[in-house]
């Protein structure tokens, strides 16, 4: 964007922005807000809905303020009397093709439709219910995804998403005129296409169109079920997103809180997926070095570079468009899978709980998890390994269903065993994050020393460019890893698809030559994750990444290896890093999908 | 057949080889640039698509775009319901098209041209990549560094808009864009584009060949030149004929009607319905109402239910469907007629939808949705009870 | 390689292997084929690399795209205004019932699929029908369905 300003008035009051603003943006210097539907700030710009148009004086046509650059001595009214009424037709014809069914609606009381027509005081329906005469299309046979063409708008948001984003294209824009409607290819159940179940869609779709696959009535049937023993764990992201749905500003640390309402909601065992994101980075790290030694001593051909698999949407991507890749994945289970592996073998034994009579619950900001949690390969405990997966935002209205005044809550701390974690496990909700957890305990592993950045914070590896690389010398190394002596280990960090797709291009193409790759499948990691409390926005997701860092600063351990539950079960349980045991419960394998 | 009034004139279809275009291109071509665009701005040429832009404005805007890359694009996806000169134009004098093009493209510094030709046209195909064929290689041998090419559309109205012409091009749905950017400054393959009518295109040929005064002699002050008008529906004399700008519509109803004209429209489905008592008064041209060259007449056995109907179907059909006015507004305003008809809602319905094609009118994306207004309220207004009754 | 796949690398390599190419590789299908099935759109979408939701989209946008299985002939009746006001009903009506199929169906030997059209720039001289790519203006209901039977005849 240039520099030179421009000069414009918006409801007679005078304005100065920089050339190439919207009229959009520049209303809102003023504090005039304009209302937008098809509109989002992680999406290129649609102008379709119209819902934003303003009056420019001297012009025939309204203007998409969301779509229209200003210029010198442009006069905008934003609520002239053509452009109420303008508006008011748009959302009256959006609510005539829309079901408006909003109390049976999973998204009633946070759809941004829902909002505009109650704005607008819009009353009795003027116009002819169009939804009747259109075949209801209702596909629910993803298991993370809930798609309602009836409640659809066609805003696009989730087209442009899928694409811009993520690089998938699982949903598209077919057909023309009054047939019009978003759709996967040929119509096909989504469970059937390209589809990464990393549920963005979602979290940009203004109404309930696109939802999470709920499983709230199952869970809550779990908890009143006196015969079970209902144990859940909750992700790292998490806790710094929930607070957003029960009445916190984005950026608000609710770990505590949310300890004690899942005690109030009733779960038996509250325990924390941070305890496995620890043992991840002790799998993983070891796996990692491995590699490199049958790699560099002993000559293998050993694919490389190595690439996290915390994240089941870039599990799934990987699976659909870089099945040549396959064997870069590291064979770590995510720290959910770990968990639910682990909770019904070494916690049940542990506790004396017979694993029939468990349920295994997860918190996830994720619905990618809610797919992952059912792949026939997770059921290394002899049971299916993890039950439920529940979103940050299904948790929050469990919250409120369970009628828990959140706010007020006094904190309190998880269960043991498995309950307890390092800052190194809380910021895999960040990108960046399990790179910089595993290089925090790999390198002190090889060398003996903490890694060689103030405060453990590795800057490199942090913050939302979509593609980060760092290099990390490795010098006066331990003797038994004295084959790394002098070795400059390359890292690379992708998060959002598309990034992936380009980072994977390069590795396919052999014009990138990393060690180890972290990819997430959301932008911003885990803490933009499908599952997380909606609306998401650059900014909101800078506020939870700074809320990440600060929880990690602020325990005690921040180191992996140092986490002594993790200790403990090597020693009680597991035996060592991919040892027989981890090989059993702790790793996998992947399958190549289809692309088309 | 001999108009009693108006005046026939006979420019566009006057025959013309290839070589005498090529000709009239190097005569042409032997002034700058800047002096042919000030040449098309001063014939006072507007647009034959039916916008009626001033062709030469497009023109400059267009070449001060510092690009190496600009296009000229031949919009030939004539769809507009009651227009077909295009189809008669590219089937007879096909040579003159590209000759308007050739001008352009050095006039704004293109060095390749495009016709996008509708899919229903598609039996043009291989007599016109003869043409072009011969044409691009007299071209070459004359040393003019321009080639021209042929795309087809498949099927699709909203073609005809430029920047949805500009995404079919592109291999995507074709969805205009928001504007701005116009297309001289990103237009095809985002770079400088000058779109022109296939018609608008033979008049920059016809006006290179006869001199900017004789082409301004025709017509009016606001709307110089002659236009080509595809008359249909009830007339004894369909067909294609070329007018001067400028008459009033009754002069044209005296020679095309059957003597029992209710109403004519002009422009298409998106134009204006002029019932007879507004013939007098009303002026073909940009001063009056503007029309890409379709007169379709109605005599009093026509329901103008039926005609409303077929249009506005026509719209539910063809709207890209992207925004909420065009594709949920057209849906309204068919089942709203229907609904008005069949007694369900009351006459005063039609009020509310009047309002709504108002509101369709300055808030659509594109030309299609803000036209629906045009046959919508000057049918409801003039014929209402053939709408309730 | 099936035949789907030999046309399509073939259209891919004449026109381009990138989006600009969509278009004329559908049509060379479409021209071939008379529609797109679900293989040849996923065919196209591996050779320029898009994901099979954006062919089917772009292909479903275009009525001469079809992407529901054809007769080996279509055939295309305007029902726009004026071939509406010239009579275009009563082919439809003649059309048929001798072809004993409904508007928007395929014959039982997939010779026909009998379709309505918007305008096809005839309206001087409608009703008109459309065949494949070929016009017939000014048609009757007794011309229309001597055409069919011709092209029965020829397209065994």
């Amino acid at each position: 964007m240039s520099e030179y300003l421009v000069n414009l008035k918006v409801n007679n009051i005078a304005v100065s922005v920089k050339e190439g603003t919207t009229i959009l943006d520049a209303s809102k210097k003023l504090n005039f807000n304009i209302p937008t539907l098809c509109n989002h700030p992680d999406l290129s710009v649609a102008g379709n809905c119209r819902v934003c148009v303003v009056e420019v004086k001297g012009a025939r046509l309204l203007a998409a303020s969301c779509a229209t650059p200003v210029s010198e001595g442009m006069e905008v009214f934003t609520n002239s009397e053509k452009v109420r009424t303008a508006r008011k037709h748009v959302i009256e014809l959006l609510l005539s093709e829309h079901n408006a069914d909003c109390t049976k609606c999973f998204k009633n009381g946070h759809c941004e439709l829902q909002d505009l027509a109650s704005e607008y005081r819009v009353g009795d329906h003027v116009f002819i219910d169009l939804v009747k005469s259109k075949d209801k299309i209702l596909d629910i046979s993803s298991p993370s995804i809930s798609k309602d063409d009836s409640k659809c708008i066609r805003c696009q948001r989730c087209v442009r998403t899928c694409e811009e984003l993520q690089s998938v294209s699982a949903l598209a824009v077919v057909k023309k005129g009054d047939h019009q409607r978003i759709s996967t290819f040929m119509n096909k159940p989504l469970d059937e296409v390209v589809c990464t179940n990393c549920g963005q869609c979602i979290n940009r779709c203004p109404t309930g169109s696109l939802t999470e696959r709920t499983y709230l009535d199952e869970v809550w049937n779990a908890i009143n079920d006196p015969s079970k023993h209902v144990v859940v764990q909750t992700a790292p992201a998490v806790r710094i997103g929930l607070g957003e749905d029960l009445g916190y500003e984005p950026g608000e640390r609710v770990t505590g809180k949310m300890v004690a309402a899942l005690r109030h909601i009733g779960f038996d065992s509250v325990l924390d997926t941070d305890f496995t994101a620890d043992l991840t980075i002790m799998e993983e790290g070891t796996e990692l070095l491995t590699r490199l030694k049958r790699a560099l001593v002993d000559g293998e051909k050993v694919a490389l570079p190595m690439m996290t698999s915390c994240s089941p949407g870039w599990i799934k991507f990987q699976e659909h468009m870089f099945p040549d890749l396959l064997d870069n994945l590291s064979t770590c289970k995510s720290p959910q899978q770990m968990f639910g592996a682990l909770v019904k073998t070494y916690y049940a034994k542990k506790k004396g709980i017979d694993p029939k009579n468990m349920v295994s619950v997860s918190i996830m900001p994720c619905t990618a998890k809610k797919f992952e949690c059912g792949r026939p390969e997770m059921r290394d405990s002899g049971y299916q390994d993890v039950d439920y997966v529940l979103t940050t935002r299904e948790l929050a209205m469990m919250v409120k269903q369970a009628g828990i005044d959140f706010m007020k809550l006094d904190d309190e701390k998880y269960d043991s065993i498995m309950g307890n974690s390092t800052g190194a496990a809380v910021i895999f909700g960040a990108t960046g994050g399990v790179m910089e957890a595993a290089l925090r305990t790999a390198y002190e592993i090889v060398t003996g020393r903490e890694v060689p950045f103030t405060n453990l914070k590795i800057m490199p590896v942090r913050g939302f460019e979509g593609i980060k690389e760092a290099k990390v010398m490795i010098k006066d190394v331990k003797p038994e890893w004295a084959f790394l002596e002098g070795a400059e280990l390359s890292v690379a960090i992708a998060h959002g698809l598309h990034n992936a797709n380009e980072l994977m291009k390069a590795v396919r193409a052999g014009t990138a030559s990393y060690h180890f790759i972290e990819v997430m499948g959301c932008p911003g990691g885990c803490l933009g994750g499908g599952g997380q409390p909606i609306p998401t926005s650059p900014e909101i997701r800078q506020k939870r990444a700074t809320a990440i860092y600060a929880e990690d600063e602020g325990l005690p351990l921040r180191k992996s290896h140092e986490n002594p539950e993790v200790a403990q079960i090597y020693k009680d349980f597991l035996g060592e890093p991919l040892g027989h045991k981890s090989h059993d419960l702790l790793h996998t394998h992947y399958k190549e999908r289809k692309r088309y | 057949m001999e108009n009693k009034i108006l005046k026939k004139v006979d420019y566009i279809f006057q025959e013309t080889s290839v070589s005498e275009v090529i000709d009239i291109i190097i005569k042409t071509l032997a002034k700058s640039p800047d002096d042919i665009i000030l040449d098309v701005i001063d014939s006072g040429l507007k647009g034959r698509g039916g916008a009626g832009f001033p062709t030469g404005l497009k023109w400059k805007f267009t070449k001060n775009e510092d690009n190496p890359v600009k296009y000229v694009i031949c919009n030939a996806d004539e769809g507009e319901p009651g227009t077909f000169k295009d189809r008669e134009i590219l089937e007879t004098v096909a040579c003159k098209v590209l000759g308007g093009m050739t001008i352009c493209g050095y006039s704004i510094g293109a060095k390749e041209g495009y016709i996008y030709l509708r899919g229903e046209y598609n039996y043009l195909l291989p007599q016109l990549n003869k043409v072009i064929d011969e044409f691009n290689k007299q071209l070459k041998s004359k040393g003019i560094d321009f080639v021209i090419f042929i795309k087809s559309g498949s099927g699709a109205y909203i073609c005809g808009e430029e920047s949805a012409l500009f995404e079919s091009m592109e291999g995507k749905r074709g969805e205009p864009r928001n504007k701005p950017p116009y297309p001289a400054v990103s237009g095809y393959n985002s770079k400088p584009t000058v779109i022109n009518n296939v018609e608008t295109l033979v008049y920059v040929t016809m006006i290179c060949k006869m001199g900017v005064e004789r082409f301004k002699a025709l017509g009016t002050k606001d709307s110089r030149g002659s236009k080509v008008f595809s008359v249909s529906g009830d007339t004894p004399t369909p067909g294609i004929f070329e007018l001067e700008l400028g008459m009033p519509l009754a002069d044209f109803v005296e020679d095309f009607g059957d003597g029992d004209t209710k109403a004519v429209q002009v422009g298409g489905a998106s134009g204006h319905c002029v019932p007879r008592k507004q013939l007098k008064d009303t002026i073909i041209g940009f001063e009056g109402i503007p029309t890409g060259g379709s007169m379709m007449i109605f005599n009093s056995s026509r329901s103008m239910y039926n005609v409303l109907h077929d249009y506005l179907e026509f719209f539910n059909e063809e709207s890209c469907g992207q925004c909420t006015p065009c594709r949920v507004g057209c849906q309204q305003l068919l089942k709203g007629i229907e609904s008005v008809k069949k007694g369900e809602r009351k006459p005063l319905y039609l009020d509310e939808l009047k309002k709504l094609a108002s509101t369709m009118k300055i808030a659509a994306k594109c030309g299609l949705g803000q036209s629906v207004a045009n046959p919508f309220n000057s049918i409801v207004d003039n014929f209402r009870e053939e709408i309730i009754y | 390689m099936s035949n789907i796949e030999t046309l399509v690398k073939d259209l891919v390599e004449k026109h381009g292997k990138s989006r600009n190419s969509l278009m004329p590789v559908l049509q060379g299908i479409v021209k071939e084929e008379r529609f797109l099935s679900e293989e040849s759109m996923i065919m196209v979408a591996k050779e320029l690399d898009l994901s099979a939701a954006e062919v089917y989209g772009t292909a479903s946008f275009y009525t001469f795209l079809d992407t529901e299985p054809r007769g080996k002939n279509i055939v295309r009746i305007c029902k726009t205004i004026s071939c509406h006001m010239k009579g275009k009903d009563e082919i439809i009506e003649a059309l048929e019932s001798s072809m004993k199929i409904k508007v928007g169906e395929t014959s039982h030997d997939k010779k026909f699929t009998l379709l309505t059209a918007n305008c096809l720039g005839w309206c001087h001289k409608g009703p008109v029908m459309l065949v494949n790519d070929v016009v017939f203006p000014e048609i009757t209901p007794q011309k229309a369905i001597e055409v069919i039977q011709d092209y029965a005849k020829n397209s065994k």
